[in-house]
């Protein structure tokens, strides 16, 4: 297992380097920097203005001292200047993570509350009448992007109280800031949910074909403790790896989903530096982005090894 | 055999495959769901084809006199701020839609089965470094890597065909590898071996059309996962740039404040994409579970 952990962890850093690699150079690729922007704005180009601007930051460098300032700024936790508002970029990013941390996690909370029942319910009652509802539900679910679902949760709003729930930074109370989150949560949470259940089901089906369940049927077990005390059990594992995969499609979710409700989360500011073309703070932000999904896969890859006894690494 | 066959598929499974009716009237039968899916999507298809037969509106001309029109007999689902028929840019935005999701589609499969298939032939170190690139990509959620990949080569409509394209590249290329992996190991490329067939030969002519049917479900969840990048990267304003009528394009044009004014712009647009990407997830699943027996329930 040892060995195993280390190797894993070392692949996960050389992942990392090249997603670093990956970004600095596709960003370079852009035509036009934010000296372009700038200028854009003003409507006329003085070339010694721009190479003045261009040398403050740091843009006239060859690109492989740019990267290096960058990696070399990321070890000592330098994440460099926004071009945008000229502060710290981790002054930028630090207040945001919180914000879309939450939304995360309460839609997580939201999909397996909702999606691993659901999912139980439609195997057990497979090719039943309310299999195919719950089939098409999910499937309908997968089919709305979660921003026009955001949209139509704002349109009930509007219709049934008047207003649009305004994201604010100091909410009052706790249930106030949970309702606060829940909304936009639950509008990535149930494209979520959708993919939980589709897992759910398939995994519930696939143990409840196994030899075990026959055995525990024919010594009397009663159909309930048979669901969820055998099948269920079992089935949840590789619910749990997926998820990791279920972290990034949150991520993508969060992106739109932020940008309807107006929440200044990191999500909805990656969006933003990538409209100012503002090289540090898309660099950091996606680099954060990567960070969190590979960690929460690494870290669900040993929870795997651990809950799972039929897996052994490392001989 | 070494060709996917539609035929052998719906017999196996117990059609009457003699004639093509009998085979489109079993996969009805064993399938409501996805021939539902197919008619969606055939609907669709057509719309957009038939896009000026069945409008009265140009969907670029404004007319400050309708704008923000309510719904009418005139104007079926109303008309946006710049006083442009809804109902005609969503049938021309078909057109935009699904002339960027399929072609996205269909040049990231294509870039996906040819690395896929260079990766488990070659196997060493290229195999090694390709897996290793495409790891990276695919730890980067699909969304983003399309944004940033929007972003670095600026909006156009080829650029959102590319920057939606690239990231599916990894998904179809480690199914296709996998795929390929275990298919030079059959008795039938074995053969092919024997006879004296050329390694380039045998990739082109037995793996490849062998790793056809993976590919057609894959394809196919594809598309409708294509279909709502596509609409978020417009919706955020990265993707299918103006004039073009984009139905995530709509939505952003109309977003969070007309919700409360002019719900109509905001309702139909997203309808078209629910609809259209459910079709091509209820086709899909039939698909998956026709030409994919280990998943058959």
């Amino acid at each position: 297992m040892g060995a195993y952990v280390v190797r894993r962890f070392g692949l996960m850093v050389i992942t990392l380097f090249g997603i670093s690699v990956l970004i600095f150079v596709l960003l370079r690729l852009t035509p036009g920097n934010i000296a372009d922007i700038l200028f854009d704005a003003g409507g006329y180009v003085d070339p010694a203005d721009k190479a003045r601007i261009e040398q403050q930051l740091g843009l006239d460098k060859p690109i492989v001292l740019q990267y290096m300032d960058w990696i070399g700024g990321l070890a000592h936790g330098d994440l460099g200047f926004s071009y945008q508002t000229e502060k710290p970029a981790i002054d930028e990013i630090a207040p945001r993570i919180p914000i879309t941390a939450r939304l995360a996690v309460i839609a997580l909370t939201f999909s397996v509350l909702i999606g691993v029942p659901l999912g139980v319910i439609s195997a057990v009652k497979q090719n039943t009448i309310l299999d195919y509802f719950l089939r098409v539900l999910s499937l309908s679910g997968l089919s709305m992007p979660s921003f026009w679902l955001g949209l139509l949760i704002l349109m009930g709003f509007v219709a049934y109280f008047g207003t649009i729930p305004i994201y604010s930074d100091q909410p009052s109370g706790f249930w106030n800031t949970l309702l606060m989150y829940s909304v936009p949560a639950a509008a990535v949470g149930f494209r979520s949910s959708a993919l939980m259940m589709r897992l759910t089901r398939s995994s519930m089906l696939e143990v409840l074909r196994q030899d075990y369940i026959r055995t525990a049927r024919s010594k009397g077990a009663s159909e309930v403790a048979i669901n969820y005390y055998h099948a269920l059990k079992n089935a949840l594992l590789p619910v749990i790896t997926v998820i990791g995969i279920e972290a990034a499609f949150l991520l993508g979710g969060l992106i739109v989903t932020e940008t309807v409700f107006n929440i200044p989360g990191v999500a909805r500011f990656l969006v933003e530096a990538i409209r100012w073309r503002d090289y540090p703070m898309v660099q950091n932000l996606v680099m954060f982005i990567a960070v969190v999904v590979v960690t929460i896969n690494f870290i669900i890859d040993m929870l795997y090894a651990a809950v799972d006894p039929r897996i052994k690494y490392g001989n | 055999m070494s060709t996917l066959d539609f035929n052998a598929e719906l017999a196996a499974a117990g059609a009457n495959v003699h004639s093509r009716w009998g085979a489109v009237r079993f996969f009805v039968r064993r399938y409501p769901l996805g021939a539902i899916g197919a008619v969606i999507m055939a609907i669709f298809v057509l719309a957009a084809i038939f896009a000026p037969f069945l409008t009265v509106y140009d969907p670029l001309t404004t007319n400050a006199a309708v704008s923000l029109a309510k719904p009418s007999a005139g104007h079926w689902l109303g008309c946006d701020f710049m006083g442009r028929d809804v109902y005609s840019r969503i049938i021309y935005g078909a057109r935009i839609s699904l002339a960027v999701s399929v072609g996205s589609m269909l040049l990231g499969s294509s870039v996906g089965v040819a690395v896929g298939l260079l990766s488990g032939y070659l196997l060493g170190w290229f195999d090694l470094v390709t897996q290793r690139i495409l790891e990276m990509m695919q730890s980067l959620p699909l969304l983003v890597m399309a944004i940033i990949m929007a972003a670095a080569l600026g909006p156009s409509l080829h650029n959102t065909i590319l920057a939606i394209a690239i990231p599916l590249v990894p998904y179809v290329a480690r199914v296709i590898r996998a795929n390929t992996l275990s298919l030079r190991e059959q008795p039938f490329v074995e053969a092919a071996k024997a006879i004296g067939m050329s390694e380039t030969r045998i990739a082109l002519r037995h793996v490849l059309p062998n790793t056809l049917a993976p590919l057609i479900v894959l394809a196919t969840a594809q598309l409708g996962s294509t279909i709502l990048t596509e609409s978020s990267l417009s919706f955020l304003g990265l993707g299918v740039p103006e004039p073009h009528p984009s139905w995530g394009r709509m939505l952003s044009e109309s977003a969070a404040e007309y919700v409360r004014t002019a719900p109509w712009l905001v309702i139909f647009p997203g309808m078209a994409i629910s609809f259209v990407v459910f079709g091509t997830n209820l086709l899909g699943d039939a698909l998956r579970d026709l030409l994919d027996p280990r998943q058959r329930s």
